[in-house]
């Protein structure tokens, strides 16, 4: 028999559906994006079907169109945006800086609805016919011609962006008010940091994303001039508000990720992560300097030159932080007792490909380069490698790492290795060659392209069967786990930090006792044994 | 249940935007040229600043509050900024 926990404590769906537990609600939303991921996959996997024969044979140029809209639609808005944050965040946050729950613990909730609702209107697109207007809306495409469901896609987008909202807004209030005694700001593990700084993004980034939609929805419905020069708009102003959001919305992806990265590594090399205010602090920037950027997204738009050259520089300084970053994560493993269980084998898998997707974005950065390249499979490799290989890698690694704390249940550690190696393969083989086809100049967006560009579609298509195979596999041994793993002790990694110090799985109110913080986060002794935060 | 003051200070406030709508309507009419928009939108700040004073009871809250709210009139000012600079620089 296990102890009175949170999953325990009662079995009715009335108890799931209408929680305020943030650890249920992590769960509510973690079944609901296993359910959005496999569905933008199921795009994906058609698309790179198509993609291995030069020629058409499995769908129209218009159904294509509808793939690639609906894998970017779910894919961004249902699955990156929510992942890390609504997950793992929402299960850790609390345990982390020792509070009972979130802030605001129906606002949670209501989230979560807000959340279900948004993707039920977006999957009603799908079956009335699907959306063609890629998962951008470019106008005047999105508002004069295209012929799809587009009122009703971005109306789904748009409620989901209140679930972002509030979400960013429960964390921010939290962070501030719900630490527990001696956890000052400089106590606080990187992964609050990192949510901290995401959560500012989403209040301030995501209104504007839900105004640009409803001003799509106005031209279209009712005509009124906005983007359409024809009756007084103007037609970059569309580019402008999208891209104001979903620039930040880049580093709503990826700062999470770097969040769990920070946990991973220390944990596994036994070390204090090096420099740590250097890397709070980036955060910080990257979340504030990552508003400054967007127009790199407009340098063959028609934006002026000015324009162009100020964004160019700007999006070279968002760089920085990042790149301090990756140099303090590799510098806490110098000297460290390095451990390669599953969740390192993830993190040091997002070093590698967070960099090729960092430096591959300063190519895309250079005026010159970026006119070659726009609208070329080599923007497509650029940001899989920032998404995938950097935030998915990420929130794998996360989820392998706190599995036993939020179910309470040991994997097997050899699957888990497997498929992180795999995933990493299967990803590489299927990215890869996307940089070379955009060098090469094969534009994106086409399911047709001439037959010299093959070979390397050959390849990134069987990638994809490797890497659709990876991401397949946590499902049947987590899964597995779930109801045959052995039971997890409260402190599998022997880690230092406070949501390891309660049972596993936690209590219902988290700790049994007010944890009282004495020291700073990731203290290791000098023979590596954990010093817990609060002891 | 919470014993509420009467929200005076809310009819008021909301007497105030509506007197303020009546203001730019007529005011909209008079032939200015480029005044009309700068009239308009100098009243529409202070309705803002009624909404945020009054209705989002900015006027109570403390130092960090402020801040944020601050922080989300300084972003829209970022979108303003970077965004005109483009438009008033193209060729
Ligand atoms: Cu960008």
């Amino acid at each position: 028999m296990t102890d009175a926990n949170y999953l325990n404590a009662e079995y009715s769906l009335r108890s799931w559906f209408f929680t305020t537990d943030h650890k249920r609600i992590a769960i509510l939303y973690f079944a609901s994006l296993i359910l959005f991921f496999f569905i933008g996959g199921a795009a994906a996997t058609a698309i790179r079907i198509e993609l291995a024969t030069p020629q058409a044979d499995l769908v129209s140029s218009d159904m294509y169109n509808r793939l690639f809209t609906m894998h970017g639609i779910i894919m961004v808005w249902f699955f990156l945006i929510p992942s890390i944050p609504n997950t793992l965040g929402n299960f850790i946050v609390p345990l982390m800086i020792g509070a009972r729950d979130l802030a605001f613990p129906r606002l949670n909730l209501l989230s979560w609805y807000l959340f279900m609702l948004g993707g039920t209107v977006t999957l009603f697109t799908v079956l009335a016919g699907g959306i063609d207007t890629g998962w951008t809306f470019y106008t005047p495409f999105s508002t004069l011609y295209s012929n799809s469901y587009v009122a009703v896609a971005v109306t789904g987008v748009f409620i989901s962006g209140f679930s972002s909202i509030l979400t960013g807004l429960n964390f921010i209030v939290t962070i501030h008010r719900l630490r527990a005694p001696g956890l000052t700001w400089y106590r606080l593990p990187l992964f609050i940091w990192s949510l901290y700084a995401t959560s500012i993004i989403l209040v301030l980034a995501t209104p504007v994303l839900a105004m640009t939609l409803v001003l799509i929805a106005v031209e279209r419905l009712l005509g009124v001039g906005i983007f359409d020069p024809a009756i007084g708009g103007d037609p970059l102003l569309f580019q402008h508000l999208f891209w104001f959001y979903s620039h930040p919305a880049v580093y709503i992806m990826i700062l999470p990720g770097m969040g769990v990265i920070n946990e991973l590594i220390s944990c596994f090399s036994r070390k204090a992560v090096f420099g740590y205010k250097f890397v709070a602090w980036a955060s910080l920037a990257i979340a504030a300097v990552g508003f400054l950027v967007w127009g790199h997204h407009m340098f063959v738009s028609g934006q002026s030159l000015l324009a162009s050259l100020v964004f160019s520089f700007m999006s070279f300084v968002v760089a920085v932080p990042s790149a301090i970053k990756v140099f303090n994560w590799t510098a806490t493993l110098h000297k460290g007792s390095i451990h390669f269980d599953a969740p390192m084998l993830y993190a040091l898998a997002f070093i590698g490909l967070f960099t090729i997707g960092g430096l591959t974005g300063l190519f895309l950065a250079c005026l010159a380069y970026d006119v070659h390249a726009t609208d070329t499979y080599f923007v497509v490799a650029h940001f899989h490698y920032i998404m995938v290989g950097g935030m998915v890698t990420a929130y794998f690694g996360g989820l392998h790492y706190w599995w036993p704390k939020m179910t309470g249940r040991l994997y097997s550690e050899y699957w888990a290795r497997t498929a992180a190696v795999l995933i990493f393969f299967g990803f590489n083989l299927t990215f890869f060659p996307q940089f070379v086809l955009g060098a090469e100049g094969m534009p994106r967006r086409y399911h047709v392209y001439p037959p010299e560009f093959q070979v390397w579609n050959v390849l990134s298509s069987g990638g994809a069967t490797i890497l659709a195979v990876a991401y397949l596999l946590p499902l049947f041994y987590l899964g597995y786990s779930l109801f045959f793993g052995a039971r997890a002790p409260a402190n599998p990694w022997n880690a230092p930090g406070l949501e390891w110090q309660t049972p596993s799985p936690p209590p219902e109110h988290n700790f049994d006792q007010q944890p009282i913080v004495t020291r700073p986060p990731y203290q290791y002794s000098p023979d590596f044994k954990a010093e817990p935060q609060n002891a | 249940m919470t014993n509420w003051p009467p929200p005076l200070h809310l009819v008021g406030a909301w007497l105030a935007l509506v007197a303020l709508l009546v203001l730019t309507v007529s005011l909209a009419h008079l032939p200015l040229g480029a005044f009309n928009a700068a009239i308009a939108m100098s009243i529409g700040a202070v309705k803002a600043a009624i909404v945020a004073a009054i209705f989002m009871e900015l006027r109570h809250r403390d130092a960090t509050t402020l801040i944020f709210a601050g922080a989300g009139l300084f972003w829209l000012g970022i979108l303003l900024w970077l965004g005109m600079m483009d438009f008033l620089t193209r060729t």
